[in-house]
């Protein structure tokens, strides 16, 4: 695993102010084995009865500190979605949202966006875990599933830059339209964009010479 | 005939002639326009609009007083918060997040420890005494946080008074969180592990005083609107949202509530030991803003109940710990007051600077580098005043978060304007926003 060294490239110093010597390095959990416990067990059935091809959309099975996490491969997200939602005995009929996870040396799965989801039927709560390579950043839209990710799935574009196809009008919604890059990603470094001030422009902390 | 108004000037586009105005002379706009047979108007509503709650900017598409199309921009206030905690610890994080929804501090920042301590592994640890301080606070933060719902929402349907007693009683509220955690606003006061600092001497009795005051007064905006004949034509059947529209839009909080479904993740997913409470779940069906309006005067009664609850649990557990007992996450000090104001306690420094080199490097270690958070990933969730402030972090084992990030009910409900005032008329889609609550921080964070 590779090491991520932060933004001024101080190294080994005892800087603790989050810039110098910041260490970053993906954490790979293997799959877990059954049985899951708690209600984790009767989802993973349900959803197999419910959905033929699910052994071949789920990637792995994680079930970490009472939280189930569905690791899906982006081509069967959709329809494992509309099964989650619509069989009765899961009705998943709540998505709380997207939200977008950058692990630059998670080779060819930079780009995770993960799904937290509710069923008030049931009270119970799963999670949907998707990776995507920074190369080709696509996700099919869930919009047409859960109608409240419409927002978060903007959010997650803009923060993230991954794209997610047949999403109604996927453009910015926190910054600027016009701002380039997804500031949420680990190469985007904090406050990185040149200050201007009463005509002067002002480098970005990382672009200014002193700390080089 | 050719026209110059710098303010009216029109432009030729591919749906027609657009004719922008920010202001100049109405009669030359009216004399261009001429004899148009289709007229469609947008109105910007925002960002630096009175009654759009902070710095909503609202695209209005009417025809007459009609709303055909509602759309909201956002995105003023967006401060990088999620980016920023990357770059401190874990226990700096907590003054960040406080900021967000800056309406429900405390709610920001205890599902954000929840979240911290699942990743810890220490739920169970968290002393008794830190659970009941931390339901205290946040029922007294949710009575605040509806006393501005309240009040600027009848302020901006054009009802002055019920804002005035809604920020006297505020003002008590935030009297109280001074007395407790020493600011009225974003007091960083929860922490992972536990609170800050215990209850000040004779705090509990002065919210018993305060619970009695507030009890009293909030008759005063009972008697101003529930009923009220003006404020009923304003608000009822107005921002119509029902059951299956706020679960596909993933509303949760009084909105939901207002649907019928008697949704609270304090009784269908307790936290804190919210079981331990004896309280009700609020609801209506009738899916307007009148409801809304509702759930949220008698949700202040059940805070009443429950802060009465926690003070008697209080009382029981006086003088017991407030921080987690493992010295490798707990704050290394107790804040105390001295001849220069708050902080560390004089037997700390006693410590660490005249007895104990050991202690004074955890000390130092622990503060300016922090703690370690075993690698993974949760999602902790609270029932704010708005709904389900959600929380996600992924931790990569570090002394700082990989990732935070905050399922916001503001961001999420607000997409609900749209549905509830397009078909309405232009003069209730204030009233409409004002029910949903938002809060502009929480939504760009």
């Amino acid at each position: 695993m590779s090491e991520n060294i932060g933004m001024f490239g101080a190294s080994g110093s005892g800087d603790t102010s989050g810039f110098g010597g910041l260490v970053r390095s993906a954490a790979n959990f293997g799959s877990s084995e059954r049985p899951y416990g708690s209600y984790f067990d009767e989802v993973a059935d349900e959803l197999e009865r419910a959905y033929p091809e699910f052994s071949d959309a789920i990637e792995k099975v994680i079930v970490d500190r009472g939280e189930l996490t569905l690791h899906i491969k982006r081509e069967k997200l959709f329809e494992t979605a509309m099964k989650l939602r619509d069989t009765e005995s899961l009705r998943f009929e709540v998505c709380l949202g997207v939200n977008g996870v950058h692990y630059p040396e998670d080779k060819d799965r930079e780009l995770h966006a993960v799904y937290p989801l509710l069923s008030m039927t049931h009270n119970r709560r799963i999670r949907l875990e998707v990776s995507v390579p920074d190369s080709d950043p696509h996700l099919p839209s869930l919009v047409e599933v859960w109608a409240g990710n419409n927002w978060h799935e903007r959010e997650t574009w803009d923060m993230f830059g991954i794209i997610f196809d047949g999403h109604p009008g996927l453009t910015r919604i926190l910054m600027p339209d016009d701002w380039p890059g997804h500031p949420q990603r680990k190469d985007y470094p904090l406050g990185g964009i040149p200050i201007e001030y009463k005509g002067a422009t002002v480098p970005a902390p990382s672009e200014r010479r002193s700390y080089r | 005939m050719t026209l110059h108004d710098a303010y009216a000037s029109a432009t030729e586009t591919t749906e027609g002639r657009v004719y922008s105005v920010t202001g100049g002379d109405w009669d030359s706009l009216v004399t261009e326009i001429g004899q148009t047979k289709e007229e469609r108007v947008v109105v910007n509503m925002g960002p630096q609009h009175p009654s759009t709650h902070g710095v909503l900017r609202l695209i209005l598409e009417l025809e007459g007083e009609t709303i055909t199309e509602a759309r909201a921009g956002i995105g003023y206030l967006h401060t990088g918060i999620e980016k920023n905690t990357e770059y401190r610890t874990w226990t700096q994080g907590v003054t960040f997040v406080t900021r967000m929804d800056y309406l429900a501090p405390i709610f920001n920042e205890t599902a954000y420890c929840l979240g911290v301590e699942k990743l810890l592994g220490i739920t169970n640890d968290i002393p008794e005494r830190a659970s009941q301080i931390r339901v205290l606070m946040m029922e007294l933060n949710r009575i605040s946080s509806h006393m501005v719902a309240l009040g600027t929402g009848a302020l901006e349907l054009g009802a002055l008074s019920p804002m005035i007693f809604a920020f006297r009683e505020r003002e008590k509220v935030l009297d109280v969180f001074e007395m407790v955690s020493g600011l009225r606003m974003n007091m960083a006061y929860v922490r992972p592990g536990g609170v800050a600092q215990d209850l000040p001497k004779g705090a509990v009795a002065k919210i018993r005083e305060t619970v009695k005051e507030l009890r009293h007064n909030f008759k005063d905006n009972e008697k101003l609107l529930v009923g009220n004949t003006i404020w009923m034509m304003r608000t009822k059947g107005i921002g119509y949202l029902d059951l299956a529209g706020c679960t596909t839009l993933g509303i949760t909080g009084p909105v939901l509530r207002s649907a019928g479904m008697p949704w609270d993740l304090r009784k269908t997913d307790p936290y804190c030991g919210y079981e331990d409470y004896d309280f009700d779940v609020i609801t209506t069906d009738t899916c307007d803003v009148y409801g809304r309006f509702l759930i949220r005067m008698q949700e202040l009664e059940q805070s009443l109940r429950i802060i009465e609850q926690a003070c008697d649990k209080l009382d029981k557990t006086e003088g017991q710990p407030v921080m987690v007992a493992d010295k490798k996450i707990a704050w290394p000090s107790q804040l105390s007051v001295g001849s220069d104001g708050m902080g560390n306690s004089l037997e700390h420094i006693r410590e660490i600077m005249g007895t104990s080199m050991e202690s004074l490097i955890h000390h130092f270690k622990l503060v300016t580098e922090g703690f370690r958070v075993p690698a993974g990933q949760v999602y902790a969730a609270v029932e704010s005043p708005r709904g389900e402030t959600g929380v996600h972090l992924v931790s990569d084992g570090g002394t700082r978060p990989y990732r935070v990030h905050f399922r916001e009910p503001s961001f999420n409900n607000l997409q609900a304007t749209s549905a509830m005032a397009e078909g309405g008329m232009i003069a209730d889609v204030i009233g409409a926003v004002a029910s949903i609550d938002p809060v502009m921080g929480g939504v760009d964070r």
